[in-house]
């Protein structure tokens, strides 16, 4: 039956109400990743500066939502020129597109085709702030996500997902986005905090996180979130790989954890909170690119073997010294490597393709085609990535002030405190109805 | 009269109150504070990254008393906060010059 289907799409797809339907929710599912990932960063700060890292993920709702209509769904899934970037005029705006409009060689519209791939790019710079912490001034971090996108998300998912492009048409296997998304934004990452440098007091004052409940929130929004980024990644349901997609997703996610908390028991003698979340978010990037060509049994290992491999990378920032703050390269990158190259071993050849890794008789040639997709990816987000903080650090200035940095970054940038638990707190409202309101109101003016 | 400061665990303030309102004192002023004595801090972990956490939460509990009652008002609230584990806390008293009842204006003993 579900082969019969399967014939019958690929012959002549015809808009399918339940695909389209499934794509529409699995969309609103890897939008609320980004409020969790806000969340999942948030908690991990100091106090002072949890707003600020709520905002850099949050303000990428904004920010990519517009450019990805204006241009970046064109630049990304237009028609390919050279493999290496796409265009089409009717995708600008998304003004051409008719509304039953499939999108090639699906049953769904190219608007939901376009919506859920908005989605991830919204993320995608997001992961990339972790790592910047406490420090970069949020004019800056706009305008530094706003070309990211343009020069490095937009064609690189071209590359890895657009019809002609390059890594797509090698045969580089990235169900959803471990190679353009995860691994992207870690080289990303490790690219900007070479160039803007370390948080005051890295390495000597405690920077504990501030609330761990947060983390945990967080964690849990983008393991819920996830379910929509890799099941719905099959575009739709005629063919039970998007059923393996999502059942791979929870079994890896389930083995990282286990994996990263004994890994820390043995090593550093608890369970902790945030080797729990981290473990689970280290499992759903490595399963992310390969949880499509894998077995359940398959997800366990990538699981188990991601979520010890990023326990051990995260400590690396300490012994090599670049403040990598919440750990973006220790699990984005680390993870995402991790699981692009286990899709060379452990891919069966019978679900997602019939490329088969190397422990299902499929020799090499995979897992060569993966460290293609995973080393150019790599080098060309970090070179770049480093280029264009280099570029705003020399204009406009990366960093904030270190006396704004030591003092707190919410309240000079966003004139906000996260938390007021204190009845003696206190202040004066320049606007509001208080008393002493025409007094500071009038010292205002002459100020301004 | 003399103020009683005692610096004890968190979890024993309801003890130390009920203790108190038993001995008869009228009233209290309680703050959260933090810092360390022989207990020192303790560990914790962030993904691998050792923080020594020297500072405790600890309860400060202060109680204003006549001169004739403190001895035996700190001798309440010792055996109320005591666990025999390190890190039970400290209880002080220094003489107090004088108190004002705010509503009042009372001074001295009656302002107690």
């Amino acid at each position: 039956m579900a082969s019969a289907i399967t014939t019958l799409a690929a012959d002549a797809p015809t808009l399918s109400a339940a695909n389209t339907g499934f794509m529409l929710i699995c969309s609103a599912l890897v939008m609320l990743m980004t409020p969790g990932l806000a969340f999942f960063y948030g908690g991990m700060v100091r106090v002072k500066s949890s707003l600020n890292m709520l905002m850099m993920s949050f303000i990428s709702l904004g920010i990519v939502t517009i450019l990805w209509v204006l241009f970046g769904f064109s630049l990304a899934f237009g028609t390919d020129s050279g493999s290496l970037i796409g265009w089409n005029s009717d995708y600008v705006g998304l003004s051409g597109i008719g509304i039953t409009e499939l999108w090639d060689g699906y049953t769904i519209p190219v608007y939901v085709f376009a919506v859920f791939q908005l989605m991830f790019a919204v993320i995608t710079p997001a992961l990339i702030s972790g790592a910047l912490a406490d420090r970069v001034k949020f004019s800056a971090w706009v305008l530094f996500s706003a070309l990211w996108v343009t020069v490095v998300y937009f064609p690189v998912a071209h590359w890895v997902w657009g019809a002609g492009g390059w890594l797509f048409e090698l045969g580089v296997i990235d169900f959803a986005g471990g190679t353009a998304v995860h691994i992207n934004a870690g080289a990303a990452a490790l690219g900007v905090i070479l160039v803007i440098g370390k948080r005051v007091g890295f390495k000597r004052d405690p920077m504990r996180p501030h609330s761990l409940p947060l983390v945990m929130l967080g964690a849990g929004l983008l393991w819920f979130g996830w379910f929509g980024f890799n099941a719905g990644s099959w575009l739709g349901n005629d063919d039970g790989v998007g059923a393996v997609m999502f059942v791979n997703t929870q079994v890896a996610t389930a083995a990282a954890m286990l994996a990263w908390l004994g890994y820390e028991k043995l090593r550093h003698g608890s369970f902790t909170t945030l080797g729990a979340a981290s473990g689970a978010v280290a499992g759903l990037v490595a399963i992310t690119p390969s949880g499509g060509s894998c077995s359940p049994l398959g997800a366990i290992a990538i699981g188990a073997i991601a979520g010890v491999l990023c326990a051990m990378a995260v400590g690396l920032k300490y012994k090599f010294g670049y403040d990598d703050s919440l750990d973006v390269v220790g699990v984005h990158l680390v993870g995402g490597i991790a699981g692009s190259l286990l899709v060379g071993l452990f891919a069966t050849g019978g679900v997602q393709s019939d490329a088969a890794g190397l422990f299902y008789g499929g020799g090499l040639a995979q897992l060569g085609k993966q460290a293609v997709g995973v080393f150019s990816v790599l080098a060309y987000s970090l070179v770049v990535s480093a280029v264009l903080a280099f570029l705003l650090d020399k204009t406009i200035g990366m960093r904030v002030s270190e006396d704004v940095e030591v003092s707190g970054i919410d309240q000079s940038e966003h004139a906000e405190t996260a938390y007021d638990f204190s009845g003696a707190g206190g202040g004066i409202s320049s606007r509001g109805t208080a008393a002493p309101a025409p007094v500071a109101a009038a010292s205002k003016k002459v100020d301004a | 009269m003399k103020l009683i400061t005692a610096i004890v665990k968190p979890y024993k303030l309801d003890e130390i109150k009920e203790a108190l309102q038993a001995f008869g004192v009228q009233g209290l002023t309680v703050s959260e504070a933090s810092g360390y004595g022989r207990q020192r801090g303790h560990t914790e972990v962030y993904r691998g990254a050792e923080y020594t956490v020297d500072l405790v939460p600890k309860i400060r509990i202060e109680v204003l008393v006549d001169d004739v009652d403190a001895e035996d008002v700190i001798d309440v609230v010792v055996r109320a906060a005591r666990t025999d584990k390190i890190g039970d806390g400290k209880v002080w008293s220094v003489p107090v010059d004088s108190v004002v009842r705010v509503r009042t204006g009372e001074r001295g003993a009656d302002a107690l």
